[in-house]
């Protein structure tokens, strides 16, 4: 039990409670940031930014959202859209903000393989940070099924249907996800618990461990030096604050992302009210009808890569079905990223891409390459669209293949050196 | 420097993949077509200047049987529920039919319905289209009947009105408590499909796309129920401003709110930018 003292203010009361103090320190103003570091480091806080807009956002359409198929469409279009002072505001900012967090997501990733930030103990952040891709794909995939437009409805046949791929169960796997034999009332009902309940729970948790495994490794920086950070920080503390190599996170570290976010979010918000249908896409304010099938399906911008992944295999193979191909390639494109810690072996080399020729040659590609995917995955993959689409595909695997080899090399080549 | 160098290189990749997905997509899943055509020149001009006087004549001998003219007193003959049995469709009632419609069009549309609507694949001699073909009559009657619609038309309709009498007889616009006259089983028994609503229509077509497809569904869609409405240039703009204020009503305060949204976040960023530069300054 701690000695309790008459406090000498509030923030004296609940320190000695709470520790507020030593919680600040460590969370806060003692929590250090190296120095050498660009505006690609601040795509964390933007992050969060855009989380806490989806969070409140999605907490004032909940109020007047319906998840049933007969009102759904019209809760979202007209009560909201139309009779709820600024519903538009929020549902506009909902949708676009999703789809903002998908690009920020995109750009936080590569900065991390770019970096070198997946490895040499930061594994743990890596592997942190693509369970919570994954989880916000799934919270966009529920999200996009709730105003049950064409597309909703369309997209959910569609992606629910690909898990009749997998062996022997996969047809009862297809019908147990949509509590229906098609897509229908009770799989609108269960996304939305998904997207409501417990995938928020799901991503809050692991935003919370993403964040705790960062404290250990600490955050890399430009020039993938390592520092020493206790003395680094003790020459901060002691005033030779221009001769360390470190900032605390508070102010000086936020300061700067405070930038950052009001910069992107100036940004955001010209997207929400003037330019937002590549986020809210018309098609889906049709409402949904299982007897038309639109001319094209297509997923939100931000799987289209994957998409094209899976559609890329259209012929059969060696007696492989077309189909089974592209399900294979698929799985593969969705756990590949998990294992990129693994499958670069030059783990000990943290140094940035420009200064890895053979790496910086396999990034671009792999830019490139996920870029073409990403819009031939929207096209109709007809003609010459599919055969782009199909060696844009095996570029992409033959990547990933080759990555251990590379970074073998690399690794060798270096040790001669 | 090395911060815009790397803005730079994030916005180009940025910049490359929106317009692939975007623009160039959207391009390549709608293939252009050539623009709306509101002189419908595919139809044969009259060469004559029409009568209203004899028009009116015309007009109580051949089209009030089926059509009311609510505006000079004339009832619709038939109940909506009645007409859409009879004809498989409520005829339209023509008080405004002479502004509604382009001049030529309603000219082509009196002596060939089946041709000027482009209905061609729902309607023929086994199952023939509810208004009859008018080429008995005369170049000189069809302009005097054109004449004498155009003549009885004392006001502009509005927006909503033209909405009603050219879309209301088969679409529904359930966000402006619009129920389609047709009920919609008898719209599937005529055309084969059911009329969607139009509520959402403006944010899902978009006015341009829209403009285009009520012109001539047909060269939009295959094979599509609808007809060419033959709508001259002005009240297809009403009907789009129509659908514009229903469908898409808070789009004046959207745009009037994006100014303020963005210039507080733009003073946000300035002061947080200069925030960072004193911070820094000791910093770094």
């Amino acid at each position: 039990m701690a000695q309790i003292k008459k406090a000498e203010g509030f923030i004296d009361w609940l320190d000695q409670r709470l520790a507020v103090k030593a919680f600040m320190r460590v969370m806060m103003s003692e929590y250090w940031i190296p120095k050498n570091i660009n505006f690609l480091w601040a795509m964390g806080v933007v992050l969060i930014a855009l989380f806490a807009v989806l969070l409140v956002t999605g907490l004032l359409l909940l109020m007047y959202y319906k998840p049933d198929v007969n009102l759904a469409f019209d809760s979202v279009n007209y009560t909201i859209m139309q009779e709820v002072e600024y519903g538009w505001l929020w549902r506009h900012m909902h949708g676009v903000a999703a789809s903002a967090t998908f690009l920020i997501i995109y750009i936080h990733l590569f900065t991390a393989i770019y970096y070198g930030s997946y490895k040499k103990g930061r594994e743990m952040i890596w592997l942190t940070g693509m369970v919570l891709f994954v989880a916000f794909s799934a919270e966009a995939f529920s999200g996009y099924m709730l105003p049950w437009g064409q597309m909703s409805y369309w997209a959910a046949q569609v992606i629910t249907n690909l898990f009749s791929g997998i062996p022997v169960i996969g047809d009862e796997v297809v019908i147990w996800i949509r509590g229906d034999y098609v897509v229908a009332d009770a799989t609108l009902t269960r996304f939305f618990m998904l997207h409501v309940v417990l995938l928020p729970l799901v991503i809050l948790a692991v935003i919370a461990v993403h964040f705790y495994s960062l404290r250990f490794p600490h955050v890399n920086n430009q020039d993938s030096v390592e520092l020493d950070f206790e003395a680094e920080a003790q020459k901060y503390k002691e005033g030779r604050i221009k001769e360390s190599r470190v900032v605390p996170f508070w102010p000086v570290f936020l300061s700067k992302d405070f930038f950052v976010v009001g910069f992107f979010m100036t940004f955001f918000f010209f997207l929400v009210c003037y330019h937002f249908d590549f986020a809210m896409d018309p098609i889906n304010f049709e409402p949904a009808n299982s007897m038309k099938t639109p001319a094209h399906i297509y997923p939100e911008w931000y799987f289209l890569w994957n998409y094209e992944v899976l559609r890329g295999f259209f012929f059969d193979i060696g007696g492989i079905a077309a189909m089974d191909i592209g399900l294979i390639a698929f799985v593969f494109a969705n756990v590949v990223f998990f294992l990129l810690p693994f499958l670069d072996r030059n783990a000990m080399n943290t140094a940035p891409a420009h200064k890895r020729p053979a790496f910086f040659v396999w990034f671009w590609l792999l830019i490139v390459d996920m870029i073409v995917l990403t819009v031939y995955g929207k096209l109709p993959p007809t003609g010459v669209n599919a055969w782009v689409g199909f060696f844009a595909a095996v570029l992409f695997l033959g990547l990933f293949i080759a990555l251990p080899i590379l970074t073998k090399w690399e690794a060798k080549k270096g040790e001669k050196a | 420097m090395r911060e815009l160098k790397i803005l730079a290189i994030v916005i180009f990749f940025t910049a490359v993949t929106y317009w692939g997905v975007e623009p160039y997509a959207h391009s390549q899943m709608h293939p252009h077509v050539a623009p709306a055509d509101f002189r419908f020149k595919e139809m044969e001009p009259l060469h004559v200047n029409g009568n209203a006087d004899n028009g009116k004549a015309l007009v109580e001998a051949n089209c009030l049987s089926c059509h009311g003219i609510e505006s000079v007193g004339y009832a619709a003959p038939m109940s909506s529920e009645d007409a859409a049995s009879a004809y498989g469709v409520v005829p339209p009632d023509l008080s405004h039919a002479g502004v509604i419609y382009a001049k030529n069009y309603l000219a082509g549309f009196l002596k060939d319905p089946v041709g000027a609507t482009k209905l061609s694949h729902k309607f023929n001699d086994a199952k023939p289209y509810a208004m009859p073909s008018f080429a008995f009559l005369s170049d000189q009657e069809i302009a005097d009947v054109v004449a004498y619609l155009q003549n009885i038309v004392a006001t502009k309709p509005s927006d909503k009105a033209v909405f009603e009498e050219a879309c209301g007889r088969c679409h529904s616009m359930k966000y402006d408590a619009w129920n389609a006259k047709t009920p919609s089983a008898a719209m599937k028994n005529y055309l084969g499909a059911e009329a969607p609503d139009l509520s959402m229509m403006i944010r899902s077509k978009k006015a341009e796309y829209l403009n285009t497809f009520i012109n001539e569904p047909l060269k939009m869609v295959e094979g599509i129920a609808m007809p060419r409405v033959g709508l001259s240039e002005a009240s297809q703009s009403q009907v789009i401003a129509y659908m514009q204020n229903v469908g898409d009503r808070k789009k004046a305060e959207r745009e009037r709110l994006g100014l303020k949204l963005i210039g507080f976040m733009a003073i946000f960023t300035l002061i947080a930018y200069l925030w960072k530069v004193s911070i820094w300054k000791r910093a770094a």
